[in-house]
């Protein structure tokens, strides 16, 4: 039997560079040896890649993108269809881990410095990510048309309003229609099942062409290339293959037992996951008393409201997105890792931490003239953090790195 | 010439000449993937004006109709409402109807053609939420103070409009709630959409 599947496999690598490949990205992939807990989440955004994919393609087998029979057919699904719950569940709550692995993701390259030099297109190629899957988020929570996806769909697409000159025409021509309908749904359904996965699978792949070119950062912050033994292999690094694949596979088990705890027993995360008010039907005429967005949008949306201008709030919600892309240009300090730099950015980056979260709880409250104050503050914090970085970071007291991996 | 020798400027011509046409129509084939996005005919017929009976409406009492999908609101003033209107000159950001959100013949006091009903899109200038019609009695329970003297007030980010549809100061919405064209057909019934033949 082995030599028949051996058989096959040379017949196979003959024709097409299988073992070639798979040696180059994992069996002689060399990762440093010192990857930690936070080396987990890009793997795992992989993993709820696969889960919205294929959970995704189930859906749209019952899915009706109509204004009249979208909201009827998620119900269909919730109530009629075997397993139909389970299926509307782990892509509901894959939305949600998705942004959750890929913020602490994202968390980790700004702890360990992975965003510099010789890793800044991996970082620009993650934000393309990050954008895309904002867009990809945005397009879905129109779908099941209750009333938050109405009129937070409203509500952002309004933001293009804002923008002079163009910006009424630029919104219609968003919607299709004079106002969000069944134009607008039928679109957005488009967009969210074929458009922007394509790009996004595109993108992921471009993502880790790029790191295994320039190969991983590790929590020292440390280049293992720059020390090799005889054969040219990193004195620091172990095949990805068996190493990290064995490592990797607890971890993605670990993940996906809490991932079905919350599909079983938190699907709607007490309205963080699926919002109250959508479970009433759309109603273009009557905006719900309180909306907000889901959770992982919030922190921009606090520092929408926190401008006290129509337009500059949604130049300032812009640019706290973009601002992720310039890290690293504006990261002066030649240190990686958060181990060896100096108090300059562990206090900036505390700081920033802590808005963040603060604008991400603030954007969930209706606002009070206390909460707008709380959030320009942190907004102020925000940007802040990025835009004097060139200065903070040049001046630090960092520590001097190790030559070779520690721990 | 020899056959292995490499002629530049005839690569160089048919590389040129090739990018540009090609990129013509590249160009010329992004026309119709940009234009199918915007409204469709249907779309737009489906916007065409409505007719609105108006006759059973009490003063105080608001009646949303939907036009090109977005609320209309036909509210009817009483005399002392329209007198609250005078009193908050002050405190209103565009008092006289100065920035375009009106048709010039509701660029007046009231903003309406009628003073006695008030006809605008129920859809706040801000980023288009649908506010709450509060008369003054019930302030309270959308935590107006006392000083409210009823109009109508956005759940989303707190914009506040005058019973006259005009924006406070100091809200996040930039301008007075919109009037969209319309023209009275008789007493009792007005059509929204169209206003030809009115002379402004």
């Amino acid at each position: 039997m082995i030599k028949y599947i051996l058989a096959l496999r040379d017949w196979i690598d003959a024709r097409f560079p299988l073992i070639e490949e798979w040696n180059k990205h994992a069996g002689q992939y060399y990762a440093p040896k010192n990857f930690n807990f936070w080396y987990y989440f890009g793997v795992l955004s992989m993993v709820v890649l696969v889960i919205q994919i294929v959970t995704g393609i189930w859906l749209t087998m019952n899915y009706k993108p109509s204004a009249d029979l979208a909201f009827a057919s998620v119900e269909y699904i919730m109530r009629d269809v075997e397993w139909g719950w389970w299926i509307r569940y782990m892509h509901s709550t894959g939305a949600s881990a998705f942004f959750i692995v890929v913020y602490l993701h994202m968390y980790r390259a700004m702890l360990y410095g992975s965003y510099k030099r010789p890793r800044e297109l991996i970082w620009l190629i993650g934000m393309l990510i990050y954008f895309t899957l904002m867009g990809e988020a945005f397009f879905g929570y129109l779908l099941p048309w209750g009333q938050m996806s109405y009129w937070g769909a409203q509500v952002i697409i309004s933001l293009f309003g804002a923008l002079p000159i163009i910006g009424d025409d630029l919104s219609l021509w968003i919607r299709g229609d004079f106002v969000v309908s069944d134009v607008t749904l039928n679109r957005f359904f488009a967009l969210h099942v074929i458009a922007l996965p394509l790009v996004l699978c595109g993108l992921v792949v471009a993502h880790i062409l790029a790191l295994h070119e320039v190969g991983s950062n590790n929590p020292d912050g440390v280049e293992i290339k720059e020390h090799k033994d005889e054969n040219g292999i990193p004195l620091d690094g172990i095949p990805f293959h068996p190493y990290y694949t064995v490592k990797d596979t607890v971890g993605v088990v670990i993940f996906l037992i809490l991932f079905a705890a919350v599909v079983f027993f938190w699907p709607e995360m007490n309205g963080y996951f699926i919002e109250h008010a959508n479970f009433v039907p759309a109603d273009p005429l009557k905006t719900p008393e309180h909306i907000a967005p889901v959770w992982y949008f919030t922190p921009f949306y606090a520092i929408l409201r926190a401008v006290p201008s129509q337009l500059g709030g949604v130049i300032a919600m812009g640019l706290a997105t973009v601002l992720f892309c310039f890290l690293p240009w504006l990261d002066r300090s030649k240190v990686k890792s958060i181990r060896y730099r100096g108090m300059n950015y562990k206090l900036a980056l505390t700081a920033f931490t802590i808005s963040f979260i603060g604008l991400g709880w603030l954007g969930m409250q209706a606002p009070t003239p206390l909460f707008t104050w709380m959030a320009r503050g942190f907004s102020f914090v925000y940007f802040m953090f990025f835009l004097l970085m060139p200065l903070y970071t040049s001046i630090d007291n960092d520590k001097p790195v190790p030559d070779r991996v520690r721990f | 010439m020899s056959t292995n020798s490499v002629d530049n400027n005839r690569r160089r011509f048919l590389t040129t000449t090739a990018s540009v046409v090609g990129g013509a129509g590249a160009v010329a084939t992004s026309i119709p993937f940009i234009s199918t996005l915007s409204p469709s005919a249907k779309t737009k017929a489906i916007g065409a004006p409505v007719e609105v009976e108006i006759g059973e409406l009490q003063a105080g009492e608001l009646k949303i109709a939907q036009w090109q999908g977005k609320p209309v609101w036909i509210l009817r003033r009483s005399e002392s409402a329209l007198n609250t209107i005078r009193e908050l000159d002050s405190e209103v950001a565009d008092p006289a109807s100065e920035r375009e959100q009106q048709p010039e013949y509701a660029k007046n006091e009231f903003r309406s053609v009628k003073p006695e009903y008030l006809i605008v899109l129920g859809l706040c200038t801000h980023l288009g939420c649908s506010p709450t019609y509060v008369s003054r009695e019930n302030g309270g329970s959308h935590n107006l103070d006392s000083s409210w003297k009823g109009g109508f007030f956005c759940p989303c980010h707190g914009s506040r409009f005058d019973l006259a549809g005009r924006v406070y100061k100091g809200v996040p919405a930039p301008t007075n709630l919109v009037v969209p064209p319309h023209m009275y057909l008789s007493e009792t019934k007005v059509l929204i959409g169209d206003d030809s033949g009115v002379l402004s």
